[in-house]
């Protein structure tokens, strides 16, 4: 990670104490991916410092915590299409089977 | 080739699969009329490479993997076409997030907690459709990359290339998406 790149984003350590954009861009980046270790420690002392992150945190966890339990019970749901729709899209199947 | 055929078997791709790919469809992209299309598509476009099959994997995942490609691209072109518009809008919906002068939470947007921590989702089907109608407002484009991530764990690089958005728009927009969604879930919290 190009250390240049990383000061834009981030800034001077005493910027995210006191930045909560910034704190939750973290917080969503480390649940689904990696952040570097200095990443990791600015975010702990944003946190230690801020309370409605420490809610945000707890929240959005358990947000997609609960987006990929719908996500997985939808496509658990087994949804039926209509028999005349499948006798038509056998069929059709059939029907290029047959071109061949 | 005969051989091949035998073990995809299209003449029963239909009872054995149709209902499967349907619901997988309905998940990705919440409209019943599409996902029809897209289930009739990819049994055609199956059918067309046949002879591609090469018995590595089961007839089913093999069926899913062409109807995924499909999803993909339906994802793209929802996201080209009116995205401009619908990004901006969501984001002028968030720029009243943060303070632009120093990053804090403004006092009216700041979470607080509303009850969705000890909440059961299996419980609640009233839940689920907050849930989705929240997810239904986000811009198409964030709603493709939070699906890929959320439903198929794709990797970052994968959607990053099939949606065409560069690593750093990626994390921007999953941000941006989960802003949104919690203020959502916050205000129309039951």
């Amino acid at each position: 990670m190009p250390s240049k790149k990383l000061d834009l984003i981030m800034g001077p350590l005493k910027k995210i104490t006191h930045n909560c954009h910034k704190a939750t861009f973290l917080i969503e980046k480390k649940l689904i991916g990696r952040i570097t270790l200095r990443e990791h420690v600015e975010l702990r002392i944003h946190l230690f410092g801020c309370s409605v992150c420490r809610i945000y945190l707890k929240q959005t966890k358990k947000i997609s915590e609960m987006v990929r339990q719908m996500f997985h019970s939808s496509v658990n749901a087994d949804k039926h299409l209509d028999d005349g729709f499948k006798k038509e899209l056998q069929d059709r199947i059939e029907d290029e089977l047959n071109k061949n | 080739m005969t051989d091949k055929i035998q073990r995809l078997d299209p003449h029963h791709w239909v009872d054995a699969h149709a209902d499967y790919l349907y619901s997988y469809a309905i998940a990705r992209i919440n409209d019943e009329e599409q996902a029809k299309d897209l289930v009739q598509e990819t049994f055609l476009a199956a059918l067309q490479r046949v002879d591609k099959f090469e018995g590595k994997s089961s007839e089913r995942t093999w069926l899913t993997a062409i109807l995924k490609y499909k999803i993909i691209d339906v994802y793209r072109k929802k996201s080209s076409g009116l995205v401009n518009a619908d990004v901006q809008r969501a984001e002028q919906d968030q720029s009243d997030f943060f303070n632009p002068e120093d990053g804090h939470w403004t006092s009216e947007r700041a979470p607080r907690e509303f009850g969705i921590d000890d909440y059961d989702p299996v419980e609640n089907k009233e839940f689920n459709s907050i849930l989705q109608k929240c997810l239904q407002k986000l811009p198409a484009l964030w709603l493709s990359v939070f699906t890929m991530k959320h439903m198929d764990d794709e990797s970052t690089e994968v959607i990053c290339s099939e949606l065409k958005v560069t690593q750093s728009n990626f994390w921007v927009i999953i941000h941006r998406a989960k802003l949104n969604l919690r203020a959502c879930l916050q205000k129309n919290w039951i």
